[in-house]
Order: C-alpha cells, then sequence, then structure tokens
C-alpha cells in the first residue's frame, strides 16, 4: 500500500501532463481551441438564465437567483462529471493499460483533475456573473480555496470508486447520468433548500443538506453570494465527505489494481 | 518446472523462461440474445453471455531466451505473437504454465498514450513521462528523439497530420529512447522509409547490447534477419520452430511449398533448432 502510494507519487509528473494534454486535445479541433474552456460555460450560464431567470422565473425567494443558479450548477456539475468521467476513465484507456506499466489510479486521478481544470475555468464565468450581478468582491472569496480543495478531494474519491465500477460492469457508463441527474434535482441546485423545506418535516431538511452534493455548493455560495463564513457544520460536513469518499474510493480502487485491463 | 522447458545452457544468462504458458482471451461478440429479460437474468445469476467467446491464443509455448538473445517472434495473424509479448511483459497472467523473468519487461507499447490531435512535440513529453521518465530524463533525452524520428519540422504540427511513415518514426523514437532489461517491440517497425529502417535496425542492435534481451513482432521478414539472431516460429498458438533467424524465416517463408519447406526444416534439424511436429502434438 505504502509502496503503491510512492510509485502514484513518482508518477505524478505523468499524472498531471496526461491531465493537462487530454483538455487541450478535447478542444483542439474547434477554430476556437481553448476558448472553448470559457465559452462552454458561459453558454451553459445563458441557457440556464434563460430557462429559470426569465421563461419560468423560478425565483421562489432567492435574492440573486442568477448567480444563485450558476455557482449551484458549476459547482455541482464536478461532482457529476467525477462520477461520469471516473466510471469510463478504466474503459476508455484500455490500450494504455495494456501495454505500459503504471499504478492504475494514475487514470481516474487524471481525469479528476481535467475535470478540476474545468471548474477552474468557469469559475470565470461564476465571478463575472457573481460581479455583475451587483455582489460585491469580498475577503470571503477566500474561503473558495478550502472549499475547491475539499471538493477535489472528494470527487478524486468518488472518480477512484467509480473507476472501479466502470471498469466490470460497462453498462454502468449508460445509467450513472440518470443517477448524477437525480442527484442535481435533490441537491438544491436549481431552487433553495431552505425555502423548498419550510413547512415540511425536519428530517427532510437534513438529509437534504448532508448530502454532499449540496455541502461543497452551498461552501460556495456562502463565500459568493452570502457573505459569511460557512457554519461550521457545513464546513465539517465537508471534511468529512473528502476524507470519507476518498479513503474508501482509493480502497475499492487499489483491491482490484490487478483486475484492470483483462477482458 | 515442467520437463517442456528446453534444458538451459549453463554457459549463458538466462532473462527470459517461458514454460508451458497458455494464455486466453474472452471476445464479446454477438450480442446474448433473448433481449433485455434475458440479459438481466443472466446479469442476476452471473451466467457467462452466450456471446461470449474463449479464445485459446497461446496453448503451450516453452523457451528460454538467454542476455544478447534477440529473438523474432514470426507466424501468421492470429498465431499468438502479441498475446505472447504481452504475457512476458506481465501485462496478461497465463491461465496455465508460468513466466520468469529477470529484470522488468518494458513493452514499445508508447503509442497509446499518444495523443493525435497534438503536436509531436507535446507528444514526445507525455511518451516518455508514460514510460516512467522523469520530467528532467526527457528534457535529457528530447533533443536525440526529434533527431532521430527526423521529422524536422513537422515536430509542431498535430500528429493527426502524419504519415503512417512519419507517425511510426515518431514512436519509435519515442519508445527507444530509454534502455530497458528486456525490450519487446510489437510490429513498430513495418512501417517508414529505407533509410529510417536502416536507422531503427541500428538501434535495436544498440539496445541488445545495452539490455540484453529483445523481442521483435513482426510480419516484416528482412528485419528479423537483419535485427535478430534468433526466431520463433508461432503457428495457431503452439511453436513450429525456435533457432537462427535465418534459418527459421526461411523454412516459414517455404511453407506453403511442402518439398522445400521439408528441406529447410531438415537443415534446422541438422543444426540443432528445436522443431515441434504439429502431427505428434497432442491438444492440452
Amino acid at each position: 500500500m505504502a509502496a503503491y502510494v510512492r510509485q502514484l507519487w513518482g508518477r505524478r509528473q505523468f499524472v498531471w501532463v496526461y491531465a493537462v494534454s487530454r483538455n487541450a486535445a478535447s478542444n483542439s479541433g474547434n477554430f476556437l481551441g481553448e476558448a472553448w474552456n470559457v465559452l462552454t460555460p458561459l453558454l451553459n450560464a445563458g441557457v440556464y438564465f434563460l430557462v429559470f431567470g426569465l421563461l419560468l422565473d423560478t425565483k421562489r425567494g432567492v435574492d440573486n437567483y442568477i448567480a444563485f443558479l450558476v455557482i449551484g450548477i458549476f459547482f455541482f456539475e464536478f461532482c457529476a462529471r467525477a462520477i461520469n468521467v471516473g466510471s469510463n476513465a478504466i474503459r476508455s484507456n484500455l490500450g494504455l493499460l495494456r501495454s505500459l506499466h503504471f499504478p492504475r489510479a494514475v487514470l481516474p486521478i487524471a481525469v479528476t483533475l481535467t475535470s478540476l481544470q474545468q471548474l477552474l475555468y468557469s469559475l470565470v464565468v461564476v465571478f463575472a456573473v457573481v460581479l455583475l450581478t451587483g455582489e460585491p468582491i469580498t475577503l470571503y472569496w477566500l474561503e473558495l480555496i478550502p472549499a475547491v480543495a475539499l471538493q477535489t478531494v472528494f470527487c478524486l474519491g468518488l472518480a477512484l470508486l467509480f473507476a472501479r465500477v466502470g471498469a466490470h460492469l460497462p453498462d454502468a457508463s449508460q445509467l450513472l447520468p440518470f443517477a448524477t441527474r437525480v442527484w442535481l434535482y435533490t441537491s438544491g441546485i436549481l431552487y433553495s433548500v431552505d425555502r423548498f423545506t419550510e413547512g415540511r418535516p425536519e428530517w427532510l431538511r437534513i438529509v437534504l443538506d448532508v448530502n454532499p452534493g449540496a455541502v461543497y455548493v452551498n461552501l460556495a455560495r456562502r463565500a459568493l453570494i452570502d457573505h459569511n463564513y460557512g457554519d461550521l457544520s457545513t464546513w465539517l460536513l465537508a471534511v468529512g465527505w473528502s476524507v470519507g469518499i476518498f479513503v474508501i474510493g482509493f480502497l475499492v480502487f487499489w483491491q482490484g489494481e490487478e483486475e484492470y485491463g483483462r477482458v | 518446472m515442467s520437463d517442456a522447458v528446453p534444458p538451459l545452457d549453463p554457459d549463458r544468462v538466462p532473462t527470459v523462461i517461458v514454460d508451458d504458458v497458455h494464455l486466453r482471451y474472452r471476445v464479446v461478440g454477438k450480442s446474448g440474445g433473448g433481449g433485455a429479460p434475458a440479459a438481466l437474468r443472466r446479469l442476476l445469476t452471473r451466467q457467462e453471455r452466450p456471446g461470449t467467446r474463449v479464445v485459446d491464443a497461446v496453448r503451450g509455448v516453452s523457451f528460454n531466451a538467454y542476455r544478447g538473445d534477440a529473438i523474432g517472434l514470426i507466424g501468421p495473424n492470429g498465431s499468438g505473437k502479441s498475446t505472447l509479448l504481452r504475457a512476458i511483459a506481465g501485462l496478461m497472467p497465463p491461465v496455465a504454465g508460468a513466466i520468469y523473468t529477470q529484470g522488468q519487461p518494458a513493452m514499445l507499447g508508447v503509442s497509446s498514450a499518444l495523443m493525435r490531435s497534438l503536436s509531436g512535440e507535446r507528444n514526445i513529453i507525455l511518451g516518455g513521462l508514460a514510460m516512467g521518465m522523469s520530467m528532467a530524463e526527457v528534457n535529457e533525452k528530447y533533443d536525440s528523439i526529434c533527431e532521430f524520428s527526423g521529422l524536422g519540422d513537422f515536430i509542431d504540427l498535430p500528429m493527426k497530420t502524419y504519415s503512417s511513415g512519419m507517425g511510426a518514426r515518431l514512436k519509435f523514437a519515442i519508445a527507444a529512447a530509454r534502455s530497458h532489461d528486456i525490450l519487446l517491440i510489437d510490429e513498430a517497425l513495418s512501417t517508414g522509409d529505407a533509410q529510417f529502417r536502416r536507422r531503427s535496425e541500428k538501434r535495436i542492435k544498440e539496445l541488445r547490447d545495452e539490455a540484453g534481451t529483445v523481442f521483435l513482432v513482426s510480419h516484416g521478414l528482412n528485419i528479423v534477419r537483419h535485427t535478430c539472431n534468433r526466431a520463433i516460429w508461432l503457428e495457431a498458438g503452439k511453436i513450429i520452430a525456435d533457432g537462427d533467424a535465418t534459418q527459421v524465416v526461411n523454412a516459414y517463408e517455404a511453407r506453403h511449398d511442402p518439398e522445400s519447406l521439408e528441406e529447410h526444416l531438415a537443415a534446422l534439424r541438422a543444426s540443432g533448432a528445436r522443431l515441434v511436429e504439429e502431427s505428434t502434438e497432442s491438444d492440452g
């Protein structure tokens, strides 16, 4: 186990270059190239604004709904992507697995880093939206740094976990997008959990708030539009989820190490 | 060790011992049939899909390889050459038998790590890191890789704009940049022009001196003649002949002509090569 971690550390440069190259490769076919890193989230934000802000007018008691929505979508997408790309990490790199020796955890880690990179690009859009909707720049923004760090650890865990699932069950990549969509609708991304649970049983609010999808999004919203430190319980939940899922994901993936790449 | 392995030569250092190895892989072919309910039932009862076929790629192969050997693996498509190579590299476990190696075998399979839409330059870095070099080592070797590939200004262009020969040159240049204990090369040299072929043959000889043992899978029989001292002829997962490269290649070339094949086999036998007669072999 210790040896495995050491080997993995020895491959850190490969992980990094592989992650960055993958992202560059996925954009290289277009005329606008790397600009799509920012354009895609920008267009996404535009669509959500059109549908939920103008057509449906689903403000539901949220002050700055557009910023609320855009932050929610992009931070949640990071978790959802970790599951979806994680489950494909082994299957889509079979050729690589079968021809070179390296600790297999390199692959889910690299896809998570690619995904993190996409989040960081979309933060440009998030900042623009937050400022344009009249929120000030405050020191609370710095909270994003630990929040994103914790979320990244959590997503690494998810990617490792689902990489093993996807390696054994190819059909998982068809099913998981539905699961992540359900997760999206139950995580208070499109609506405020506080508003939704008014007049409903207390346990429902607790369940919805403990849900990791909501935890990381809430931290980001607190930092950017609510202007306060997240309350202690949310931070503790964030730490708990990241450490817990990361340890579980790593162990589960590591136990399957010998099996990856076989048909 | 089973008695299938030929006796070891006491004067030489063995690097790879392949002991009665059987290799098998599963192919998920046509759909299972019976539609969704049947597929679900199979999933629940953990049954094998009926469409899954088991292919016995290698069926009982034994040989020893020594330091300084360059061994060409020849045979028709589907005879198990590449599968055997993968097993020696430790990337595929044998279902029966065992493979012992001294040192870590490395496969020249770097091509799978490269990305076609990125420039040659970036792929050199990516490929080098994928083979386990450090960033410093890659930077140090970068110029010699560029020069060896002979790509010139094309190095800045995306790999998908390369001709197949240029792509092969870049892949070989990256892969051969490092010396290994046991080197496994799978069809890396079949493309590329005459000049590059000469250069790569020279490089294989160097690698052989540095490394000890080189395995080469190729349909380019002349490459096997020029670079290998020994050849193993595989057919349907079994060894037909194992001996001097030129003689085995000659016999292989004559395989469609029974008379001259007999002559070549007789010559091989006389030179002390190991021949496995197809007719006397019983299926395991």
